[in-house]
C-alpha cells in the first residue's frame, strides 16, 4: 500500500504535537510536586515521537487505547489541553469530569477510548473495537499502545491470537523503552524483540527506532493503509527511551541516567527539528514558533484548570450505572 | 399465553428473541457455533455468533470493546468460575469504564454463566460467587430461580445499558416451568414474594428458593406460616420488599448457597440490622454453605450445603428465641 511521504506541513504538525506533549507533561510534573495534580502520575517525556507519528495519521472514528502513560497519546489524538489538564487537576471541566484522572483518560469525541491503570488491561478491549469496525463494515481501525511489560501477560497473547485468527483491523503499537515499570526486559523474558513474540501467529510486524519520528510515521502509515483496506492485525514495535522515572517521584535506582549529550542525540523532538531544518521541511523560526505556541497553550491549560470548580460530590453516585 | 419449558431453554428463548429484535446483539463463547448447522449460526450468521478459543480475558475484553462501539454482546462462559480467569476485565475494566470516563461511555454486555453445580462437581465448579460481583459498583447481578424469570431477566439483561453478570444455577437447568410467550421482561431490582406468610420471612436465591419453599410447606404442617422472598437480582438488591416483610413477620431467616462470608445473606443481614432492627423479634439466622471448599464426597457435600432440614431448624430457632429487647 502506498504511504503519503512525510512532507513539510506534516513534519511541522508532528513537531508542534510533540512540543505540546513535552511541555504539557513537564508542567504536570511541576504541578504534581506542588500537589495541584495529585495521585499517581506517569510521564512519557522522551517517547513523544511514537504518539505523534501514530495518532496524527488517525481519524476521530479510529479507536485508540493506551496504558498508564497516556497523556501523550490523548493529546496527539486530539484531546484539548485545557480539558486534559483540568482532568489531572480533578476538576468538573476535565475530560472525565475529574473522575478518571491521569491513568483513566477517555475522550470519546476524539476517539481516545481510554487509558487503563492495569498494564495491558485494555489490549483485549481494543480487540473489541476492531471487531466492531469489522462488523460495521467501515474502514476504521483500532490502535492500542502498550509497553514491553504488557507483552509477557496473557491478555496480550490471547488478543494477538484472536485478532490474527479473525484478521481484525487492530494495530498493536508497542513502545519498548526497555523497562517494565522498574525491571529491565532481560529479567522478564528471553525474547529480546517484542515483534518476535508474535511471529508464530504470522502477524505482520516491524521494529523501528521510536525516536525517529519519520521512521515511525512511515512504518505505521503502511500498516494503517493495509488495515483500512481490510487486513490485520499488525504489530509495530518502537524502540524508545523514557527520560523520567516510571512514575513522578521514582528514585530510578534501577537504571543509569542517560548522559545529557547522548540525550541531545536521541531526543525525538530535537532530532526532528534538526532533520526537518536540514531537509528544508521547515525553517528554524517556524520550529521555534510551534514551541512557543505549545508553551502558551500549556499555560492557558493551567489557567483553565485552576479556575474550574471541583465536581459536585454526588456526581460519582450518578455514574455507577447508565440509565437503561 | 404461556408454554412449558426447561429453565435452560427459557434462557435460550430470550437470547434468540433479543437477537431477532436487535441486530447489535452478539453471542459468543467457547464450544458454540462450531458448525454451520447450529441453530444460532443458522439464524444469525457467523458474524454475530462466534466460537472463541479458551481465552476468557480476550472474550470479555472484546465484549467490552464491542459494547463501547454500540454492540450488545452476550458472552457464554459456561461456568461462573471461568470468569475468575478474567477478573481484571469483569471487575476492574467493564464496570468502572462509565464512572472513570465521567459518563462518556456505556458498557452494555451480558456475562452468562452457570454456577453452583453441587452434584459431585467438587471444588472448582460449584461456587456460588454472585456476592463477589454484587460488591462491585457498576455491575448488575442476576440470579433467576424459575424458568419464567430465567427468560425475563435475560431479556432485561440484554437491553440493560450496563455490564450484567447473569448467573443461572446448574441444578435448575432441566427444571420445567411455565414461561410467558413472546416478549417478556422482568425488571431488575424487584424481588418476588414466592409464598406469603406472617410468622417468619425466608429470603433465598437461586436453587435454594425451592428448598425454602419445601421447608415452608413442612412448617405449614406445624402451623407456621413462612413468607418466602426471592430477590431475583442481587444488584440492584430490593431491600425494601425484604424490610416490609420483616416489618410484618418480625423474624428473618436468610438462605444462601454461598459460603457465609461471601454471601448475599450477610449483605441482607447487615441492611436489615441497620434499617429494620426495631421490627425484629429475634436475631437473624443465616443458613449458608460452610466457609469451606466444596468437597467431592457426597455426604460431605451435603454437610456443607444448606438444605430443607437446616432451613426448618433455623425457622424453629427464630420462632423459639427470646424476643430482642431494643
Amino acid at each position: 500500500m502506498p504511504v503519503p511521504p512525510l512532507d513539510g506541513e506534516q513534519a511541522l504538525r508532528l513537531l508542534a504535537t510533540m512540543w505540546r506533549i513535552r511541555l504539557f507533561e513537564e508542567q504536570v510534573g511541576l504541578l504534581a510536586r506542588a500537589d495541584e495534580v495529585h495521585g499517581l502520575i506517569h510521564l512519557s517525556v522522551g517517547q513523544e515521537g511514537v504518539a505523534a507519528a501514530v495518532c496524527l495519521q488517525l481519524r476521530d472514528d479510529d479507536a485508540v487505547y493506551s496504558g498508564h502513560r497516556a497523556h501523550g497519546h490523548a493529546i496527539a489524538k486530539g484531546a484539548p489541553l485545557e480539558r486534559l489538564m483540568a482532568e489531572l487537576m480533578g476538576r468538573d471541566s476535565g475530560l472525565c469530569r475529574g473522575l478518571g484522572g491521569s491513568m483513566h483518560v477517555v475522550d470519546v469525541e476524539h476517539g481516545f477510548m481510554g487509558a487503563t491503570g492495569v498494564v495491558g488491561g485494555n489490549i483485549p478491549i481494543a480487540l473489541g473495537s476492531a471487531l466492531a469496525a469489522r462488523l460495521r463494515g467501515d474502514d476504521s481501525v483500532a490502535v492500542v499502545f502498550f509497553g514491553d511489560g504488557a507483552v509477557q501477560a496473557g491478555h496480550f497473547n490471547e488478543t494477538v491470537n484472536l485478532a490474527s485468527l479473525w484478521g481484525l483491523p487492530l494495530i498493536l503499537v508497542c513502545e519498548n523503552n526497555g523497562f517494565a515499570e522498574f525491571t529491565p526486559r532481560s529479567a522478564h523474558t528471553n525474547v529480546e524483540r517484542v515483534s518476535d513474540v508474535v511471529a508464530p501467529y504470522e502477524v505482520e510486524r516491524d521494529t523501528v527506532d521510536g525516536n525517529d519520528v519519520a521512521a515511525v510515521w512511515e512504518a505505521f502509515g503502511r500498516y494503517l493503509a493495509s488495515a483500512r483496506g481490510g487486513s490485520g492485525p499488525f504489530l509495530l514495535e518502537c524502540l524508545t527511551h523514557r527520560l523520567r522515572g516510571h512514575y513522578e517521584g521514582d528514585p530510578g535506582k534501577y537504571r543509569e541516567a542517560l548522559a545529557a549529550a547522548d540525550w541531545q542525540e536521541k531526543d525525538p523532538i530535537l532530532r526532528l527539528q534538526r532533520h526537518g531544518i536540514a531537509q528544508g521541511w521547515f525553517a528554524e523560526d517556524a520550529a521555534a514558533a510551534v514551541e512557543s505556541e505549545a508553551a502558551e497553550a500549556v499555560e492557558q491549560a493551567v489557567r483553565f484548570g485552576r479556575r474550574s470548580p471541583f465536581p459536585p460530590v454526588g456526581l460519582i453516585e450518578e455514574m455507577v450505572y447508565a440509565d437503561a | 399465553m404461556a408454554h412449558e419449558l426447561p429453565f435452560i431453554a427459557a434462557i435460550d428463548e430470550a437470547i434468540r428473541l433479543e437477537m431477532e429484535r436487535d441486530d447489535t446483539v452478539l453471542y459468543f463463547g467457547q464450544n458454540m457455533a462450531t458448525t454451520e448447522n447450529e441453530p444460532y449460526v443458522d439464524a444469525f450468521g457467523k458474524d454475530r455468533v462466534r466460537v472463541t478459543p479458551i481465552s476468557e480475558t480476550a472474550e470479555i475484553g472484546m465484549a467490552i470493546g464491542a459494547a463501547l462501539a454500540g454492540f450488545r454482546p452476550v458472552v457464554e462462559l459456561y461456568m461462573a468460575e471461568f470468569m475468575l480467569v478474567a477478573m481484571d476485565q469483569v471487575i476492574n475494566e467493564a464496570p468502572r469504564f462509565r464512572a472513570m470516563s465521567g459518563g462518556q461511555v456505556k458498557v452494555p454486555l451480558v456475562l452468562k454463566a452457570g454456577f453452583g453445580f453441587t452434584a459431585g462437581w467438587a471444588g472448582q465448579h460449584t461456587g456460588t460467587i454472585g456476592a463477589l460481583f454484587m460488591g462491585v459498583p457498576g455491575l448488575k447481578v442476576v440470579m433467576p430461580s424459575t424458568a419464567a424469570d430465567a427468560k425475563g431477566l435475560m431479556a432485561t439483561a440484554i437491553r440493560d445499558d450496563n455490564p450484567v453478570v447473569y448467573l443461572h444455577h446448574y441444578l435448575l437447568t432441566l427444571e420445567h416451568g411455565e414461561v410467558p410467550d413472546g416478549e417478556y421482561l422482568v425488571p431488575f431490582g424487584q424481588a418476588a414474594i414466592r409464598r406469603e406468610g406472617s410468622d417468619v420471612t425466608i429470603v433465598a436465591t437461586g436453587w435454594t428458593v425451592d428448598r425454602a419453599l419445601g421447608a415452608a410447606e413442612r412448617l405449614a404442617a406445624e402451623g407456621i406460616q413462612a413468607e418466602v422472598i426471592d430477590p431475583r437480582t442481587l444488584a440492584p438488591l430490593d431491600t425494601q420488599t425484604i424490610l416490609e416483610s420483616v416489618d410484618k413477620t418480625g423474624r428473618l431467616v436468610l438462605v444462601d448457597q454461598a459460603t457465609r462470608h461471601a454471601s448475599v445473606s450477610t449483605v441482607i443481614a447487615g441492611e436489615v440490622a441497620e434499617h429494620g432492627f426495631s421490627s425484629l423479634k429475634a436475631p437473624i439466622v443465616q443458613v449458608t454453605a460452610l466457609d469451606a471448599t466444596m468437597p467431592y464426597s457426597q455426604p460431605l457435600e451435603a454437610w456443607v450445603l444448606p438444605d430443607e432440614d437446616k432451613i426448618v431448624a433455623a425457622v424453629q430457632q427464630v420462632l423459639g428465641s427470646a424476643p430482642v429487647t431494643a
